[in-house]
């Protein structure tokens, strides 16, 4: 099972770099695991307690996972996954 | 209708249908024209309020200089009122926003403090703070965490949109000071329980994230996660692919920010048709595309071409 997972700047040093790397697993914890496997470290800047860490904000096709089913949101073969900052925006 | 002064025509403005972009009979967009304020965005409604909120209660006197952190049209809305009021304003504005803005500011005689581009409204608001810790006498009204940006969009947008459309069954806007979408969406729920609140998040490219500190991110005060029924994230492609249509297939000249949260409204128009429900879905045209022609993004030859115009702008 194939999931693309967009990889902001400022955790690229795990990714080598790297703008998007692939990743596996049927929720998004086993994601974040999966991806720690090869990118170590990189679990920890996006989880703590077993939670989203407050200004990580995670999509699921676009869609913020804390109104799914946040860590536990189940994925499916093709999803793609965004992992962003928390930012100010809109036209203010 | 008829109004006593310009600062009084504040609102009352036209919710049209949307009949191309609308995915069928039985589920029909419907765009609720904020530009069609006196300055022209959505944000005369809090800006107003804030200033008349803050008169009433004794924190803005005459002669007081207002501060404020903004990308634009908040801060275009407090200087025409502070003009005609007869305050200073200064503007703390990310250096990356676009220059109609900047000469807009300046016409209504705000002085604009320019934030670094790196971190985009983050940052203004940053600066906008450590200005107001230095001058205790300005007053920051400041639309992140002031209860009356929300309040302003609960006693006038909500009420409008709900007389309107009582048939209303999704309202989106864009998601930058929570202040629409509190508003509008406290007041939808409590008068119509089974309404969905949606918010379209602007996605930027990297180089408007730069190197943004995952530990010290921004979340607007004003923000309550469970007035939201949902969330997207529209990066600048959708965005302005939706701006072009709204442009093209309607006849509505808007800015960036709305061809979010109208990707938004028809993301969720779409999975109501799946569903083989019907729905009346609103959504904010936040402001007029005046103020983005310098981009060049709504006569390029090509979406594609207007997309890479924008890259690294702040679009909303």
């Amino acid at each position: 099972m194939a999931i693309e997972v967009r990889i902001p700047t400022i955790l690229r040093t795990y990714t080598d770099g790297e703008k998007a790397v692939q990743g596996s697993g049927d929720t998004l914890a086993e994601l974040f695991s999966d991806l720690d496997s090869r990118h170590s470290g990189i679990e920890a800047r996006i989880v703590d307690e077993g939670k989203l860490r407050r200004f990580v904000n995670v999509y699921l096709n676009d869609e913020d996972v804390r109104f799914l089913d946040g860590i536990s949101t189940k994925l499916a073969d093709g999803d793609s996954v965004t992992i962003l900052p928390a930012v100010a925006g809109g036209s203010v | 209708m008829r109004y006593d002064s310009p600062l009084a025509a504040v609102g009352n403005t036209p919710l049209v249908r949307l009949p191309r972009l609308s995915p069928s009979d039985d589920v029909r967009i419907w765009a609720k024209l904020e530009d069609r304020n006196p300055t022209g965005s959505v944000k005369d409604r809090p800006a107003l309020h804030m200033i008349e909120q803050a008169e009433k209660d004794g924190r803005l006197t005459p002669g007081c200089t207002i501060l404020e952190p903004t990308s634009g049209n908040t801060g275009i809305s407090l200087a025409m009122a502070a003009r005609l009021k007869g305050y200073r304003i200064v503007c703390v504005m990310p250096e990356n926003t676009s220059s109609e803005r900047r000469e807009l500011l300046a016409m209504w005689g705000a002085e604009i403090i320019s934030s670094p581009a790196a971190g985009g409204s983050n940052t203004a608001v940053r600066v906008a703070k450590e200005l107001s810790a230095e001058h205790p006498d300005w007053v920051m009204l400041y639309q992140y965490g002031n209860p009356d940006n929300a309040g302003a969009h609960y006693t006038t947008t909500g009420p409008e949109i709900l007389a309107d459309l009582p048939s209303i069954t999704h309202f989106v806007a864009g998601l930058g000071t929570t202040g629409t979408l509190m508003g509008v969406g406290r007041y939808l729920r409590e008068n119509k329980p089974d309404v969905a609140i949606v918010a379209a998040e602007p996605r930027y490219d990297d180089l408007v994230y730069g190197l943004r500190n995952l530990d010290e991110g921004f979340i607007p005060e004003l923000y309550d996660e469970t007035v939201l029924t949902t969330r997207f994230s529209v990066g600048s492609a959708d965005a302005v692919t939706r701006t072009r249509e709204l442009l093209q297939q309607e006849g509505i000249f808007a800015g960036v920010s709305t061809g979010a949260a109208l990707h938004a409204a028809i993301g969720v128009g779409r999975k109501a048709v799946k569903a083989g429900q019907s729905a009346d879905i609103a959504f904010v045209v936040a402001d007029g595309g005046w103020k983005y022609l310098s981009t060049g993004i709504y006569t390029a030859e090509s979406t594609e071409a207007a997309i890479e115009l924008l890259q690294g702008q702040l679009w909303a």
